[in-house]
This record gives structure tokens, C-alpha cells and sequence, in this order.
């Protein structure tokens, strides 16, 4: 199928709007610019309790919430609602649109969207986890009258979206799916129905998530999933390199305005790209495992290019979820092949900014949607840092060192993200002229 | 013992610290909800610093029952008595 005909059977949507706040930048602007350059967010944990830990070194965000926020209102949210408010407020603006989608009274003809034709999908993996567990040593020091009345408001995994509705008056409905590492994703292509399925104009799509504190940090260390490099934590994401030895916990936000393209020419708008289509799949098989052939993460990306109506010679880049796990980045790259084709494989550029972020968790598919609209706007792919010896098993083009530029003409992407529980996401990107 | 004016100057501090409202405008006469950006959920956080504060009991029944900054200040110098 050709795409004009699917887009001539579907609403087409795109993306008219970007935000970020990552361990490598605090906007998507000093965020691209850093993954372009080959820069690590990770750094040694400066706080007393990681030295306990086996692990003691994270990708920490690159600018810390109350440098942008009141006070006032980052008390009231948990810090992965702070992420995300403020990487939607960015992809708001970005967009063209009113802030708070609000005509001020000295510009009463500023850009708002109707709010029962506005949506929101923004995801986390884990929810307002440092809230809980920060209530809960108020209970122990100072006893159960001294935790907070909104503890409840801010934990709930659904609450980063619901504040992000509440700033925008969002009344199309407010969604979080969760489906760990694949959340971000899972929100995006969630967002891609909600305009096909004719609820929405408009949707705040996004993950975030902050989980950077001594427990998660604990549980995941002891799940043996974390890289132990603490003597070198800015080289220590490194996927597709033989001395990889898992992943590196980041934390921050990625937000995407999506936009029916009806609605967005007929503001004209800027649209960074348009999202083809969205493939998901599930394993079936371990609560954390990647299954090892593969089979269900080539199904996704199939069924993304088979709803985007994309042929594989398209796709000539691919955003990896390639988390720098010995296991899961080579089953990724195998599959990226059986389902592209050699001639299509032969030709495809693979990157993994996790080895700049770190993993985001929630926010990661989210971060990682942001990277790859941004490769197709510009035709440059960022490079995979630290690959410095390459895995035998690699039989697809790494991008290293400098970023990599992509061919002229029409043009496609794709972002894999996939999480604990066997959660398969694949979104298409296609390149807009 | 506290003086009014010290409960009201402490008030006036927590309001600030948790509705972002300046000190100066919390005033005897100012509702919380309607006059000062505190909603339900944040009266309970100011009613527990003020407990904390001031070193006295504000039972939930009794919270109702505040809905100006006088009626705190009155009833916290009076529990503070």
C-alpha cells in the first residue's frame, strides 16, 4: 500500500511541537545540539547513600527543575511531574500555541486549541516513586499526621498527565499507559489513535520519569540489569561495544505535540515530521527477559511499517532501544534485520542515544520519538558513543563518532522501545515536505 | 505565649512557603480558598505546619470551621493559650 492512500483512509498526523528536559540538556535545543556531539549525561552520584549501593552513578538531569519552575508549583508535583510539565510547556510553545492554551487579554487572537478536541498521553514506568518513598520516611520520623495531603495527587502514575491537562485545559481525555521501558513510546503511539479514531485534534504526547534514589536504584542493581562501571560512569553506557555490561539509569522528560494534518495546515503550522503508524506486540514469555529470537520485536516493527504503509527500503534509520545489555541489543539488531531485509538492513543506520541519556525508563520512548523526528527533520543521525570494539554480532551500521547524514528525499524512521514484561512499541516516522 | 501578631507573621510564612502567596498579603480579613490560592488539599498542609509551628492541636473537625486568616490566628493564639 502506497502512503498516500493511507493517509487518504485515515487522518495523517504529525508533529508540530517538541520538548525535552534529559541528563544531556534542559530543551530539546542544548538537548539535540549535546547528542549530536557525542556528550554523556552520566556522572557519579554526589549523595551519601550511593555509596552503599553496587551501583554509584546515574545520568542526573542536566538542569534541575527549579531553575525553570516555582517553587510553589514543583512542591506540588513529584519530580517526574516537574519533567514532564516543563517538557510540555516547551513542545506547547514550540508548537505555536497560547501558553496554558489561553489567549492573553493583550493578544486575544493567540493560538488555542478547543479543549474538547485536546488530548494528553504522557506515560511513566514507575509514577511519583520518590514521593512515596519520601512520605514514607515521614511516617517513620515524624508519624502518619505529618505526611502530606497531596502525597496521594503526586504519586499516582497518572499524575504528570493529569497536571499537564489541567495547565492546558485538556478535555479530549488524559492518558497513561504503562508498560515500563516502553511507555513513552506506548503514550505516543496512543496519542497517533486518539487523532486517527477522530477523538482528538490535538494530543500532548510524552513520558517521563525520575526514579533516580536509593531504592529503585537497589532493585534494579540487584536485578543484575545495571552497569557496575562507577569508576567510569560516562563510559559506561555503551551499546553494541563487547564490554558492555548493562544499562545506565537516567531520569528527564520528552514531550511531542501531535496534530492531525488537517488541523495543522490549516493554522500553518510547522511540522517537524509526520508519525506513519505504530507497531506493538508482546512477548509472552518473562517478566524480564527479552525473549531471545526476537520474533515479537520484528513483529512490531512489521506491523509499524505494514500501519504507516511503509516499505522497508524507506526506513533508513533506526532509533534503537539498545539499552547497552549483553543480551537484548544484539536480539534487537537481529530482528531490525529479519524484518527490514538485507538490501534495506544493508543500508539502515542504527543509533542508540541511550549511550549519551542513559536510560530514561518511562521516558525513554518519549526522548527517544523526540532524537528520531529530530534525525528525519534535519537528516542527521546522532552517533552511538563508546562503541569503542565493536561486537562480533553487529551486522548493521553503528553510527559513531560523527553524526551521520541522511538521504534527501522522502524518508522514514524508526523508534524501538521495548520494557520489562515483554512490551514491544515501534513508532514510524515519516520525513515531511 | 503567643502575641496575634506573632501567630499572624507565622501564618503568613507558611502561606507563602506553600500557596506562593507574599507575605504581606496574608491578611486578617482574606479567606484562604477564595483570597489566597489555598485549596482544600494545601489548607491541610498549612494547618499541619501551623500545628508543628505553634506547637498546638488543630483537630479536622475544627478545620472547617477556619476559613479566614483571623479565624486561624484567633484559634491558634487561643489553643496556644
Amino acid at each position: 500500500m502506497k502512503s498516500t492512500e493511507r493517509n487518504d483512509a485515515t487522518r495523517a498526523v504529525v508533529v508540530t511541537g517538541l520538548g525535552a528536559t534529559t541528563p544531556v540538556g534542559g530543551d530539546v535545543a542544548t538537548t539535540w545540539s549535546a547528542l549530536l556531539a557525542g556528550t554523556s549525561g552520566a556522572r557519579a552520584l554526589t549523595e551519601e547513600w550511593a555509596e552503599q549501593l553496587p551501583v554509584t552513578f546515574a545520568a542526573r538531569i542536566a538542569v534541575e527543575p527549579l531553575e525553570v519552575m516555582p517553587k510553589v508549583e514543583a512542591r506540588r508535583l513529584d519530580r517526574s511531574g516537574q519533567f514532564a510539565m516543563i517538557a510540555a510547556r516547551e513542545a506547547w510553545l514550540d508548537a505555536g500555541y497560547a501558553a496554558k492554551n489561553t489567549a492573553p487579554e493583550d493578544a486575544p487572537d493567540a493560538l488555542v486549541v478547543d479543549p474538547t478536541r485536546l488530548g494528553v498521553a504522557i506515560a511513566s514506568g514507575i509514577g511519583g516513586v520518590t514521593t512515596l518513598l519520601d512520605a514514607w520516611d515521614t511516617f517513620h520520623e515524624k508519624g502518619p499526621r505529618r505526611v502530606g495531603p497531596l502525597t496521594v495527587p503526586m504519586l499516582m502514575p497518572n499524575s504528570p498527565a493529569a497536571n499537564v491537562g489541567i495547565e492546558l485545559g485538556a478535555r479530549a481525555g488524559v492518558h497513561t499507559p504503562v508498560s515500563a521501558c516502553a511507555s513513552g513510546a506506548e503514550a505516543v503511539a496512543y496519542g497517533l489513535e486518539m487523532i486517527r479514531s477522530g477523538r482528538a485534534d490535538v494530543v500532548v504526547c510524552g513520558g517521563t520519569e525520575a526514579a533516580i534514589h536509593p531504592l529503585p536504584m537497589a532493585a534494579f542493581a540487584n536485578m543484575m540489569a545495571m552497569s557496575k562501571r562507577n569508576d567510569e560512569p560516562q563510559r559506561a553506557s555503551r551499546p553494541y561495544d563487547k564490554g558492555r555490561d548493562g544499562f545506565v539509569m537516567g531520569e528527564g522528560a520528552g514531550v511531542l505535540i501531535l496534530e492531525s494534518a488537517e488541523h495543522a495546515a490549516a493554522r500553518g503550522a510547522r511540522v517537524y515530521a509526520e508519525v506513519a503508524g505504530a507497531g506493538l506486540s508482546s512477548d509472552g514469555h518473562h517478566i524480564a527477559q527479552p525473549e531471545p529470537t526476537g520474533r515479537d520485536i520484528a513483529r512490531a516493527m512489521a506491523l509499524a511499517l505494514a500501519d504507516g504503509g511503509l516499505e522497508p527500503e524507506e526506513i533508513v534509520h533506526v532509533n534503537a532501544h539498545g539499552t547497552s545489555t549483553p543480551a537484548g541489543d544484539v536480539t534487537e539488531l537481529k530482528a531490525i534485520r529479519a524484518t527490514l531485509g538485507d538490501t534495506a538492513a544493508d543500508k539502515v543506520t542504527v543509533t542508540s542515544t541511550k549511550s549519551m541519556t542513559g536510560h530514561l525508563l518511562g521516558g525513554t520512548g518519549a526522548v527517544e520519538s523526540v532524537a528520531t523526528v529530530l534525525a528525519l527533520h534535519h537528516r542527521l543521525a546522532p552517533p552511538t558513543i563508546n562503541v569503542d570494539d565493536l561486537d562480533d554480532e553487529v551486522d548493521l551500521d553503528i553510527v559513531r563518532g560523527e553524526p551521520r547524514t541522511l538521504p534527501d528525499g522522502a524518508i522514514a524512521a524508526l523508534n524501538n522501545s521495548f520494557g520489562f514484561g515483554g512490551h514491544n512499541v515501534v513508532v514510524a516516522f515519516r520525513s515531511f515536505e | 505565649m503567643a502575641s496575634q501578631e506573632q501567630v499572624l507573621e507565622g501564618l503568613a510564612d507558611i502561606v507563602n512557603e506553600i500557596a506562593g502567596v507574599p507575605q504581606d498579603e496574608v491578611e486578617l480579613d482574606k479567606s484562604f480558598i477564595d483570597d489566597l490560592d489555598v485549596d482544600s488539599l494545601s489548607m491541610v498542609e498549612v494547618v499541619v505546619a501551623a500545628e508543628e509551628k505553634f506547637e498546638v492541636k488543630i483537630p479536622d473537625d475544627d478545620v472547617k470551621g477556619l476559613k479566614t486568616v483571623r479565624d486561624a490566628v484567633d484559634y491558634i493564639v487561643k489553643a496556644a493559650a
